[in-house]
């Protein structure tokens, strides 16, 4: 049986900017290990709530929890036990390989040693020994993306966040980030992800769909797909979003 | 012989030691809907920047409706509308401004060529007094392809126009599209989105620098001559495991709730696979002959 430990918790959050609500009273709880699907379309508050779990903004009211620790006091708490990686923002390209593991590896506070030991180690799993002295912006986006992934949870976080981590590359390394997306939640990571692929929907373990600043679907994808008659998580989508 | 607007032929561009195009030869009709379809890095940026007269090829020569690319740079960048990968409209100038702005570098207004833009402009004119940067990134979207259409192009080049777009968005892009190249407009298209291509008359699909292959995608799917098995069973992720080490295994890659299998016999029978997973002791399975996809073609080429 799945652990059912709550690992983020959100009530009655509502985030306003001005007259405009952002978050209207969302209220969901992701579970130790799995992985979580955030979707919902562009401009339907996704960010804003993420932003508000990392402990980089503060909610208007609600009680929120991430990793046992409340959006409002304890950021920094929050902030050393989560991992972070997006398509935007995430390796620096005119640092090196082994500098940027370093880097990642020294501002999450593992010592010279670990960071030795961490970073020997995450190079020889993902087989990038010959690169390791070679400058971000000389390997491939694949690549890339691999290494932001193992680097945002180099410090065992209790739970990393990807935001549309798999944009634009090839299908066959959009395959081999999700097994590597797997591997993260089954070492208990939460993995909690958005995209805008809606075949990747269908790998989380639980989906919720924002619109308009509403959660207004939150399930299994099986449970979602039998709930809206659809054929596929990219019908209801439609359904939803349209 | 078609009637061609682009044409390109044998294009070469190595920047240091990476080849990014290798002898890059297609054409695209007049009034052709044409999706370059590839990854991240497979050189559609590089081509579009030759294209647009931007970046100079190694060798290789290009045209647009008759007229060269490089000797007469300045006609293209008249008669050619480009929306470039990255957004580039200016985000602290208004909805209206960026456009008024265009037109006029275009030497033409707003309302000479109204028309072509007014179904796609009209959905984010309540907004035409909102700072750029505010937008969405859905309405980023419609405005830079207004910007891109109001001197009214021949060519309209577009450069991962939805990539970060959501999945509502993106087909309401494609409608436009459609209705542009309706309006005679021919339309060469960048995407990373593999399912995109069966919007396209003509596809290329492109990896590393190189043209993997050129067909209309109906084309593309009927001549591939691997069959396709869809899976299902109670856990996906177990089964994709599991396919991995099977003997027969050719490839197997997941689609969203299925895997796509393809045995490495053409002769095959799917009774020595079913007792295989359910020894693994698969649950629910389901194994049924399907068409391909462009994705599972793309694959295979890889």
């Amino acid at each position: 049986m799945k652990e059912v430990e709550k690992i983020i918790t959100v009530k009655n959050l509502v985030k306003k900017f001005g007259d405009f609500i952002a978050n209207d009273n969302l209220n969901f709880d992701v579970y130790k290990g799995e992985i979580f699907g955030f979707l919902g379309a562009n401009g339907a508050g996704k960010t804003t709530a993420i932003k508000i779990l990392c402990g980089l903004s503060k909610p208007t009211s609600g009680d929120i929890e991430v990793g046992g620790f409340d959006v409002y006091k304890q950021t920094e708490q929050i902030k050393k036990n989560i991992g972070y990686m997006s398509q935007k923002f995430s390796l620096y390209e005119d640092l090196t390989v082994f500098e940027n593991i370093r880097f990642y590896a020294g501002i999450y506070g593992l010592t010279n040693k670990e960071i030795r030991e961490k970073s020997d180690n995450l190079i020889q799993q993902l087989e990038m020994q010959d690169f390791r002295d070679s400058l971000i912006s000389a390997i491939p986006l694949g690549w890339k993306q691999k290494l932001a992934l193992s680097i945002a949870i180099i410090h065992q976080p209790k739970i990393v966040f990807l935001d549309e981590p798999t944009g634009g590359v090839d299908p066959i390394t959009r395959r081999q980030f999700w097994d590597l997306i797997y591997d993260t939640a089954n070492k208990g990571i939460t993995v909690f992800v958005t995209t805008h692929y809606m075949d990747e929907a269908e790998y989380c373990n639980r989906v919720s769909i924002m619109v308009d600043g509403k959660i207004v679907a939150l399930d299994t994808p099986k449970r979602l797909k039998e709930i809206y008659h659809a054929a596929n998580m990219d019908d209801v989508f439609l359904q939803l979003a349209r | 012989m078609m009637n061609s607007s682009i044409r390109i032929e044998g294009i070469n561009k190595r920047y240091d030691d990476i080849l990014a195009l290798k002898n890059i030869s297609f054409d695209v009709a007049k009034n052709e809907l044409f999706g370059l379809i590839g990854p991240n890095g497979a050189g559609k940026t590089t081509l579009f920047r030759i294209l647009t007269s931007l970046l100079l090829p190694d060798n290789g020569s290009a045209s647009m409706e008759g007229i060269d690319v490089i000797k007469d740079y300045k006609k293209i960048r008249s008669m050619v509308g480009y929306m470039p990968g990255r957004f580039s409209l200016y985000q602290d100038l208004t909805v209206e401004e960026n456009l008024q702005f265009f037109a006029t570098v275009f030497g033409t207004t707003i309302k000479e060529n109204y028309d072509l833009i007014r179904d796609i402009y009209v959905q984010i004119e309540p907004f035409k007094k909102r700072k750029t940067g505010d937008l969405s990134g859905g309405m980023k979207q419609k405005l830079a392809l207004s910007c891109a259409l109001i001197h009214k192009p021949d060519v309209l080049i577009l450069d991962e126009p939805t990539t970060g777009v959501d999945a509502v968005s993106r087909k309401e892009f494609w409608i436009m599209l459609k209705e542009l190249k309706n309006k005679g407009i021919t339309i060469l298209v960048a995407t990373p989105y593999m399912d995109e291509a069966s919007l396209c008359d003509r596809v290329a699909l492109i990896q590393k620098g190189q043209i993997l292959q050129i067909d209309k995608p109906k084309t593309i799917i009927d001549e591939f001559n691997k069959k396709i098995f869809n899976i299902q069973a109670e856990s996906s992720y177990n089964l994709i495991q599991d396919l991995r080490k099977y003997e027969d295994t050719y490839s197997a890659y997941l689609f969203g709730q299925y895997v796509h299998y393809i045995d490495k016999k053409s002769s095959y029978e799917t009774i020595k696979l079913k007792e295989y997973l359910v020894k693994a002791g698969h649950t629910s399975i389901e194994i049924e002959q399907i068409k391909p996809t462009i994705e599972d073609v793309f694959m295979d080429l890889m």
